[in-house]
């Protein structure tokens, strides 16, 4: 799992990158916490393009992003998800609390 | 039951053997020749399986997990996942979407992934004792015509 993030007009992306599971997630839901807690983004946008596999731990790691933005007032929205990350997290209804597309989102 | 074949391996808890599971299975599932769902679906329920052994089984030490795969007739996949620590107290409570006893780091949608990406899972635990997890799945493949049978 490996990270990238940039920030641009409040809005903060997050390239998540690799396999998400319980032993790379705790990382990186610190290092997600951490830029949230820097940036104080209105929009947090977790790109999912170069995730190659996740499990359950994702789901934890998104409702932990989606409660810091939450707590900001801000909007949260997971974009470029893969078919298997995508099953996971429609397992889970996360879509009923936070947008989820296939697709970039918009520059 | 006759089974075709089979492949057992033991490991020690320790999280980094989450991927080294999945990886294994993975190979062991591509002799039946599955589509890239099957094998994505699969991968994800050994994940959460595993995980469980190593998270919530062995809270505070490290103890051993053991994998079973095995292709059974009708090219069905199945896949045990056992461990020797604390046991469930109420199965039929873990089962439950949502319910963890692993706070906000776990959202408690092990088992639930497991039962809808598997077409079958039966848990037998005892407290003190250790947990067994036993999930299978019918991979129906990619019915590629020129596909020889499999020796
Ligand atoms: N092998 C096991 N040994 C002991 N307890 C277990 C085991 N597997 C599951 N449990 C119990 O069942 C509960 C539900 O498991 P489940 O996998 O559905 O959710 P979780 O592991 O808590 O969260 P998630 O899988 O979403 O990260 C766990 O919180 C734990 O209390
Ligand atoms: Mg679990």
């Amino acid at each position: 799992m490996t990270f990238t993030s940039f920030l641009q007009d409040k809005r903060l992306t997050i390239l998540l990158s690799g396999e998400i599971d319980h032993h790379s997630a705790r990382e990186t839901m610190e290092a997600v916490s951490e830029k949230i807690r820097v940036y104080l983004p209105r929009y947090c946008e977790l790109d999912f393009g170069a995730v190659t596999f996740m499990d359950s731990s994702g789901i934890a790691l998104v409702i932990h992003t989606l409660r810091a933005m939450n707590e900001l007032g801000g909007k949260l929205r997971l974009t470029s998800v893969p078919p298997q990350p995508r099953k996971v997290l429609l397992a889970s209804g996360i879509q009923n609390l936070v947008a989820l597309s296939q697709e970039r989102s918009p520059a | 039951m006759k089974h075709e074949n089979e492949a057992v391996i033991r490991f020690p808890s320790l999280s980094r053997n989450e991927a080294f599971a999945r990886s294994v299975t993975a190979a062991f599932a591509a002799q039946m020749d599955p589509t890239v769902d099957e094998l994505n679906d699969v991968k994800t329920a050994v994940s959460e399986a595993v995980t469980n052994a190593i998270v919530h089984a062995y809270p505070d030490r490290v103890g051993p997990v053991t994998l079973r795969l095995r292709r059974l007739d009708d090219n069905i996949l199945e896949v045990t996942v056992k461990d020797l620590g604390c046991g469930i107290e109420d199965v039929a409570q873990a089962r439950q979407p949502m319910f963890t006893t692993g706070g906000a780091d776990r959202s408690g949608m092990g088992l639930t992934i497991m039962e809808s990406f598997m077409n079958a899972l039966s848990i037998r635990s005892r407290p003190g004792r250790g947990t067994t997890v036993r999930m299978k799945k019918k991979l129906v493949g990619r019915g590629d015509p020129d596909c020889k049978p499999r020796s």
